[in-house]
């Protein structure tokens, strides 16, 4: 068998093509049994069960685990089952055709791609805000008073990339305060600034008042007046495609509740 | 050794004392080579696999705004990552060429004890997740490190954060590539003909030098490359230990990570750069390899 390049190369496309017919010819299967299950699940209210996928804003991470257990604990035949990254990431999954039956987005942009692609059903309501908090390692090394400290060149300081919604929140608040930050590195996320932190390898950053009370002992928090100028809202919304449409109505409404607003605040969150 | 084994490798006495070799291309050895059969229980799972790793190139080919592609290019701070991309690579190669081709002979060739441990060892990097080999690299060189510490209260000066600690970062994940290539090669290598040198008076160093660097050039090149390509994408122990700012400490991959937050049309761009850049690099030193060895 001797073959060129290039009928190797043919011999790829072609199973490629077959590959992707294979797939197309298993969706039928699928959609009837979706079909089924919710046509089954549709006739009892207050019996919610299956499964529940939730696609939360990496941030609530802590909070929405927590509250699975009090979920479940009214629901036991309903099976939460969560995907925590950065917003952005989630709504292009979603709008990719993800199962997912919630979507709590930590900003109000990442929202908006969602409803814009018609991927949302209903409107989008904001149940929690976040603002940002000035962060050091345990007992202030470099003696951080104030936002005005950033713009210091002698201290090693971080803050989220201007692309990440932290860092155009920073940025927000910089321009506010009249400063022009002097900083050492643009952070990929809130994880990767408070890891430097924690580390001591760096002097300052700027996250969420709730990555504070989330990193523990390691990390102080200070506040500073222009943060009000960078309030960050949370909507969350129950998505047109969503495989198990009661439980998911049942989540938003758990989440808007009295339980679900104490929770968030002892995170650090506040209401709306 | 049989004799066409050794042509094989190229490698002739060029005079009649024997005491140097030539690299020589055995046209007859190949030839015959290239037009071996395929069979079809490697034929059928190497389509697989070449359809595994194009595929995905292919995904971002269809979906790159090739009319933007332009104006990306012409923005200055892509050229910027791209020029910090290349510099940082090749200095993290040469690096690691320096370190890690000394490493490679004592794992083949010296008779030290506890050899398989530090194989393990110097290969751990390649295990590790990257963003905590960057975390590894604070504790021992960030200002609160082991050594950084020292190197901070003693004269003022912080690794983190500045273009050589890009250069280590990429260094600690790369490196083991290089060792693993280099080894591997000194392995396959003829030991004789260092025992030859050996004989003929040569010492230590000098048999290293003119018998065996020559001898594993390839397995060195190849080894090379795998360090050049592994360094050109390296992401989390960058962006961990060097953090990210344009100018620098912003690589490309940490340019096209950053780019896909919002602007995914962007980072396919940004990606595609990358890979055109590293292709266009890989073949043109490819092609010097092969005309030299001609």
């Amino acid at each position: 068998m001797n073959l060129t390049v290039r009928q190797l190369l043919a011999v790829v496309a072609a199973l490629f093509l077959a590959l992707t017919a294979c797939g197309g010819g298993k969706d039928v299967p699928a959609a009837d049994s979706t079909g089924e299950e919710s046509s089954a699940a549709a006739p009892s209210e207050n019996t919610l069960s299956g499964p529940l996928t939730v696609f939360a804003g990496a941030s609530l991470t802590d909070v929405f685990t927590e509250l699975a257990e009090l979920f479940t604990a009214d629901h036991p035949d309903v099976e939460v089952t969560f995907n925590f990254g950065p917003s952005s990431g989630l709504a292009t999954q979603i709008n990719q055709g993800a199962p997912a039956d919630v979507f709590a987005s930590a900003n109000t942009s990442q929202m908006d791609v969602v409803t814009q692609d018609g991927s949302a059903a209903g409107e989008p309501t904001v149940f929690t805000e976040n603002v940002l908090q000035i962060a050091v390692p345990a007992g202030n090394p470099a003696n951080i008073a104030d936002l005005a400290d950033f713009a210091n060149p002698d201290l090693t300081l971080a803050i989220c990339a201007p692309r990440v919604p932290c860092g155009a929140a920073a940025e927000t608040v910089f321009a506010a305060a009249g400063i022009t930050p002097s900083v050492d590195s643009l952070e990929e996320d809130v994880r990767a600034a408070l890891t430097k932190v924690e580390l001591g390898e760096v002097d300052a950053t700027l996250v969420y008042v709730t990555d504070v009370i989330a990193a523990g002992d390691s990390v102080e928090g200070i506040d500073f007046p222009e943060t009000e100028e960078a309030v960050n809202a949370y909507p969350i919304v129950t998505l047109a495609a969503a495989p198990n449409p009661d439980a998911a109505q049942a989540w938003v409404e758990f989440i808007l509740s009295d339980v679900g607003a104490a929770a968030l605040e002892t995170a650090g969150f506040r209401s709306p | 050794m049989s004799d066409p084994d050794l042509l094989e490798r190229g490698l002739r006495p060029t005079s009649a004392t024997g005491s140097r070799w030539r690299r020589r291309t055995p046209k007859v050895v190949s030839s015959q080579r290239t037009g071996a059969k395929i069979p079809l229980a490697l034929l059928i799972p190497a389509i697989v696999g070449i359809a595994f790793l194009v595929l995905p190139m292919v995904g971002l080919l269809i979906r790159a705004p090739w009319s933007e592609l332009l104006v990306r290019l012409a923005e200055p701070e892509v050229g910027q990552a791209l020029r910090l991309s290349v510099f940082t690579a090749t200095l993290a190669t040469l690096a690691s060429m320096v370190l890690g081709i000394p490493i490679a002979w004592v794992l083949a060739r010296s008779a030290i004890r506890g050899r398989s441990i530090l194989r393990a060892l110097v290969t751990v990097p390649l295990v590790l997740p990257p963003v905590v080999g960057g975390v590894a690299l604070f504790l021992v060189l960030g200002r609160r490190g082991i050594i950084g510490a020292w190197l901070y209260d003693t004269f003022g000066f912080s690794l983190p954060f500045t273009t050589t600690a890009v250069v280590i970062a990429e260094t600690f994940v790369a490196m083991p590539f290089l060792v693993i290539s280099v080894e591997g090669a000194l392995r396959a290598a003829d030991a004789r003909f260092e025992d030859a040198a050996a004989t003929l008076g040569a010492n230590g160093w000098s048999t290293f030098r003119r018998v065996t660097l020559p001898l594993v050039a390839p397995g060195i090149a190849a080894g090379a490359v795998l360090c050049w390509a592994r360094a050109l994408g390296e992401f989390g122990a960058t962006i961990t230990f060097a953090g990210n700012f344009p100018g620098t400490t912003q690589t490309m991959p940490l340019a096209v990570y950053l780019a896909l937050q919002n602007d995914p049309e962007a980072a396919i761009v940004l990606s595609l750069v990358l890979l055109v850049v590293s292709l266009a690099t890989l073949t043109l030193l490819r092609e010097r390899w092969l005309t030299r060895a001609r």
